[in-house]
């Protein structure tokens, strides 16, 4: 059999299935129920990976989803996925995997030369050596990332389809291990809603990982299948809770069909984003194992303890047939039973002098040799642990004197410790204590925020022991089902006799960083805590050296911690060392904050099905189809989709506007208007609303006549504009511009609500309810005569009033008002009709030469005009005044938003930038929008601005490029010439003049 | 991911408003008598405590009505929201 390291029995696995996989083009097999970090170990398969700046080989260290080593490159093409955890992976048959950060092979890298010159790579290294001069960053940046590369993003698009769902419930627990089921299982009972969430695939937490304790195991079965079968109760397994928000909101990733393999998920969504509110929480996340901080423990086959249980336990492989085990605590001795048991020469060096003589005894009968108060000083092998050599460790635990022993191994499985699972508490706001009895944070319920409600229960809360979780579970789980109202269910008990499995962690004395005979840093040996992003216990002291003490400092100096396994094995190793060069308490150091998501997640999951044509709605006017039958090319205006230009066969974008603007200006042309914003006002105050909102007066405004307004906010500066037309008595009928009208209808209500809720107003809008078709061009009453019977003469229909009346036999609002210049009708129809009526124009337009044009033709014929676009020709610093547009303002209205910031000494100087045309001495160069007005040409910038382009374009009408921009004292200079800079390098001389360009007496329009 | 009462609608989740900062700002009905510092301070300054705030909020998609809110910006918590006009509720005993 190939799978050299795998045990003829025993393990959660289906040795009937047999499984096709290849790790870097390698074939191998495993069986179903192994993942892939098991698979590749039950091969012999130890070396995964090189490290992130040293390029040091690296292997497996844990089996769960705190692994920092073994990123994998899964599969090939638009399926590949870069730095996913080999020990997260389930294995499928034909799985595809390759390492990552390796060059030109694993075996031998290139990037390793790193090692060698560690000198000059340590921390804060980026910071000292790139961070200036800041124009070589660019340089810099690219050797970094492809030295310190992780995995290579897909660069086709996602085949994968991806859903997510809301969901509420009465009690959500985190963690499916004994204290999870435990507190799912007591608030289960009623009719309470419960979601239970695991990250694994099948329920049991670390009991899965543990020797089979037949009561524990058969508890957490029936527990399992018991909650399975309650309708009330949801179980996701393969689920992960990536983060805690507030008011109980919580999000997590389902893996629906990652463990089928890509494209076998059938009509099922790869992974399902969860966003789930819950009443209350029930945290059971469990605790992590912490790594000892010894001389060279990044060597392939150094593992956590735990999850060499694991492999051999759940998994039925044995690592090595030599294995020491290291530790300072307890429950490395269950690693070191379940190794002997399985056939290995077991070694145990415990950092601690005095152990209970029941382990001692336990050791004694599996025929395990037990080193007390020793430690390892230096492993052999580069590539693959190959032996390690202990010393006597001082009662101090600072240096190592004394006969040293040799030891051949292939594994050193080590445990500084249990780390509780504190992220998701943290995550929802509350603070944490330091408990010396475990050595390790756990969640202060004192400090839990109140609008967070739940508990945090077994290893996640410092009590790792079986029969302790399942009770503080029960408990927790109890009280947040009455919290929610309900009657909560009795937990049956499992009986413990195993006293080995029940005493969680048991002892531990603290060794933070084992000693070697050099000092820290000095020797040739690394002591690692940050395996995924390469930080050493000689960064920190280097961090410390230079003065970084504070834990947020440390770690941004050293990025401990800053990896995409977020520190789950290395943070509180980084703080302990910290505070021991310190001299302070690990607390006084401080907790890093736990930010989602606990574990990394696709952005496929994120976005859900909103990808695509679903990832933002698009608003179309109901003349759409016309455009798009008419060969329309659309821009984006807010969420709209408005015609552009309507090319005719052969012509560019430039053609087809330049034809457009012509025709408008000497026939008649149609644009489709309906996306401007329209609110009907009504209300006996609307009048003296109206006043307060605009600039100028609107009590006086006749019946059936419109009015151009311009609102400010209360900083004076123009905010939007369009024309109001007066309905009726107190029925006003409100035009905004297109991408303002959401806006101008928040601001009207915020001030209608909260400062004048007594006024009779109200606003409605009505932008969706109305077809609009502006009809502009010398041609547009005779075309429109055609259609209408309103009369059209210019005594009984004139400029800036409305009419009702028919349109092609539509019943319809026709507003004689321009934004061209020219004789202008925008015809209101219900949006029922707008299709109607346009195609009816189109068929009658014909005799008159009736062209379609877009918003570009729009823009080029309103800036003939020096109107200007709000949004485009102002910013939110400009005024009235500044636009040369004080006739709109009132002299005599004792109020109105925004006036009285006209005195402010920066708004009344009379130097500010003012709206002004501008034409090139050379008429065929257009202008750049954006481009600087400076003061004076120089050979390369910095140059003094003292204006800018805002708009700019070239027209048919003129025969020549034209300009708007706004320029400092720009009224006063008209007549001048001006230098500009362009970004290419050249310099643009033009004129200074009025913005007015076209029929500035304005004939055309009251024609 | 906070919940709001609004008053209008009752609990709905806060993706449903939008804030609008500090509340109870009445806009000065003699402007053109205001110093510039008076105007300045209506314009431009605002409180941001850490602590007890009273806010406005907008149920921009839910009923579209201004209200107020009381909350803890530290924590998050809001102790109460009320309509524009009504009394405002007392500080809470406990506020955090
Ligand atoms: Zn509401």
């Amino acid at each position: 059999m190939s799978q050299s390291c795998r045990l003829d029995s025993g393990g959660r696995i289906d040795r009937s299935k047999v499984l096709q996989f290849t790790f870097d083009g390698k074939s191998y097999t495993g069986f179903k129920g192994d993942t892939l970090a098991s698979a590749l170990l039950a091969n012999g398969v130890k070396l995964l990976g090189r490290s992130f700046k040293y390029h040091r080989p690296r292997g497996l260290i844990a089996a769960g989803s705190e692994e920092p080593n073994a990123l994998m490159q899964l599969e090939n093409g638009a399926y590949t996925e870069p730095n996913t955890r080999a020990t997260c992976i389930e294995l499928y048959d034909g799985l595809v995997a390759n390492s990552q950060n390796r060059w030109p092979s694993l075996g031998f890298d290139v990037g390793a030369i790193n090692s060698s010159v560690a000198r000059f790579l340590p921390a804060g290294f980026y910071y000292k050596t790139f961070m200036w001069p800041a124009s070589m960053w660019m340089t810099y940046e690219k050797f970094i990332r492809k030295a310190a590369g992780l995995g290579v993003s897909p660069t086709e698009p996602d085949p994968d389809v991806y859903h997510s769902r809301y969901a509420t419930c009465d009690v959500l627990v985190i963690g499916g291990g004994p204290a999870g089921l435990a507190a799912a299982t007591a608030a289960a009972g009623s009719d309470a809603r419960v979601m239970l969430i695991d990250e694994q695939s099948e329920f049991g937490g670390s009991t899965l990982g543990a020797a089979a304790v037949p009561e524990v195991a058969s508890w957490v079965a029936a527990s399992t299948a018991a909650l399975a079968a309650n309708n009330n109760v949801t179980l996701l397994p393969r689920t992960t809770v990536t983060g805690y928000f507030d008011y109980n909101y919580l999000t997590a990733v389902e893996k629906v069909t990652d463990h089928l393999g890509p494209g076998n998920g059938g009509t099922a969504p790869r992974q399902r984003f969860w966003k789930i509110r819950a009443s209350r929480v029930v945290i059971a996340a469990g605790s992590i194992e912490r790594p000892l901080v010894f001389a060279d423990n990044d060597r392939p086959g150094i593992m956590l303890a735990n999850a060499v249980s694991t492999y051999i336990n759940r998994f039925g492989v044995l690592p090595d047939q030599n294995i020491v085990v290291f530790t300072n605590n307890d429950s490395a001795y269950r690693t070191a039973v379940d190794a002997a048991r399985s056939g290995a020469t077991v070694t145990m060096v415990d950092t601690r002098a005095e152990v209970s003589a029941e382990l001692t005894r336990v050791l004694q009968q599996h025929k395990v040799k037990q080193f007390t108060g020793h430690a390892i000083s230096s492993v052999q092998g580069t590539k693959g642990v190959k032996a390690v050599r202990i010393m006597p460790l001082s009662a101090d635990g600072k240096s190592l004197q004394g006969q040293a022993w040799e030891i051949n191994c292939g594994i050193v499985a080590n445990s500084g410790g249990w780390t509780p699972s504190v992220h998701m508490f943290s995550q929802s706001g509350g603070k944490l204590q330091y408990d010396n009895s475990i050595e390790g944070f756990v969640p202060d319920p004192a400090k839990a925020k109140r609008i967070n409600p739940g508990f945090s229960v077994g290893a996640c809360n410092g009590s790792f022991a079986t029969g302790d979780c399942i009770a503080e579970g029960a408990q927790a789980g109890r009280q947040a089902v009455e919290a929610c109202g309900f009657v909560a269910s009795d937990v049956a008990m499992p009986e413990l006799t195993d006293a080995l499995n029940d005493t969680g962690m048991g002892g531990i004395a603290a060794l933070w960083l084992v000693p070697t005979v050099h000092p820290v840093g000095e020797g040739p040996a690394k002591h690692f805590h940050d395996f995924q992003n390469d930080v050493t216990a000689a960064d920190i002291h280097l961090a410390a050296r230079e003065g970084y003490l504070s834990v947020e400092h440390l770690k941004r100096y050293t990025t401990t911690g800053m990896a995409t396994d977020q520190g789950k094995t290395s943070n509180l190793n980084a703080l302990a060392i910290m505070a021991e060069i310190r001299g302070a308490q690990i607390p006084e150091v401080g907790t890093t904050t736990f930010r989602p998501p606990f574990t990394p997640l696709t952005f496929g999951a994120i976005g859900g099905q909103e990808s695509k044509d679903l990832f933002l709605q698009e608003r179309h006017t109901p003349m759409h189809q016309c455009h798009v039958q008419n060969n329309a090319v659309f821009e984006d205006v807010g969420d709209w989709k408005r015609p552009w230009y309507f090319p005719h066969s052969g012509e560019d974008m430039h053609a087809a506007v330049q034809r457009e603007t012509l025709s408008v200006r000497t026939d008649v042309g149609m644009l489709d208007a309906s996306t401007l914003g329209k609110i009907d006002i009504q209300g006996a105050d609307a009048a003296e609303f109206l006043e307060m909102i605009y600039t100028n007066n609107w009590k006086k405004l006749a019946i059936g006549n419109c009015r151009y307004g311009l609102m400010l906010n209360e900083h004076g500066m123009i905010f939007d504009d369009g024309v109001t037309t007066r309905l009726g008595e107190h029925h006003y009928h409100m035009t905004t511009t297109s991408g303002g009208a959401a806006r101008v209808l928040n601001w009207l209500e915020e001030w209608l609500q909260t400062e004048w809720p007594e006024k009779q107003v109200y606003c409605t809008s009505v932008t969706e309810q109305w077809a609009v078709v502006a009809l502009n061009g010398p041609k547009a009453r005779d075309l429109l005569a055609t259609l209408s019977d309103i009369d059209l003469s210019k005594e009984a229909f004139p400029f800036m009033s409305m009419r009702e009346g028919q349109v092609a036999g539509i019943p319809a609002r026709v507003y004689r008002i321009s934004f061209t210049g020219e004789l202008a009708y925008e015809i209101n129809v219900p949006a029922r009709f707008g299709r109607q009526l346009w195609e009816t124009l189109q068929e009658a337009g014909k005799p008159f030469n009736l062209c379609h044009y877009g918003t570009e033709a729009m823009h080029v014929l309103r800036a003939e005009k020096g109107f200007i676009i709000v949004g485009q020709d102002t910013d939110g610093t400009v005024t009235p005044a500044d636009m040369d547009m004080d006739w709109i303002v009132s002299k005599t209205k004792p109020d109105f938003l925004g006036k009285r910031s006209f005195l402010r000494s920066d708004t009344a100087r009379d130097d500010r930038q003012q709206l002004v045309g501008l034409l090139t001495t050379d008429p065929t160069v257009v202008l750049m929008e954006g481009a600087h007005i400076v003061q004076e040409i120089k050979d390369a910038p910095p140059m003094t601005t003292i204006g800018r382009v805002t708009s700019s374009y070239m027209s048919p009408n003129l025969e020549r490029s034209f300009a708007l921009g706004m320029l400092k004292n720009g009224l006063a200079r008209k007549g001048e010439t001006v230098q500009l800079s362009l970004m290419n390098g050249d310099a643009v001389e033009a004129l200074v003049t009025d913005p007015v360009f076209i029929d500035k007496e304005g004939v055309r329009v009251r024609g | 991911m906070f919940i709001i009462t609004c008053p209008y609608c009752g609990d709905r989740d806060q993706t449903e408003f939008t804030c609008h900062g500090e509340a109870h700002i009445a806009r000065p009905l003699n402007t053109e008598s205001l110093s510039d510092e008076e105007w300045g301070d209506y314009v431009f300054f605002r409180q941001n405590p850490k602590g007890m705030h009273r806010e406005r909020w907008v149920h921009a998609h839910g009923c579209r009505r201004w209200f107020n809110a009381l909350r803890n910006t530290v924590s998050d918590e809001i102790f109460a929201t009320y309509k524009v006009g009504d009394a405002r509720p007392p500080l809470p005993e406990n506020p955090s």
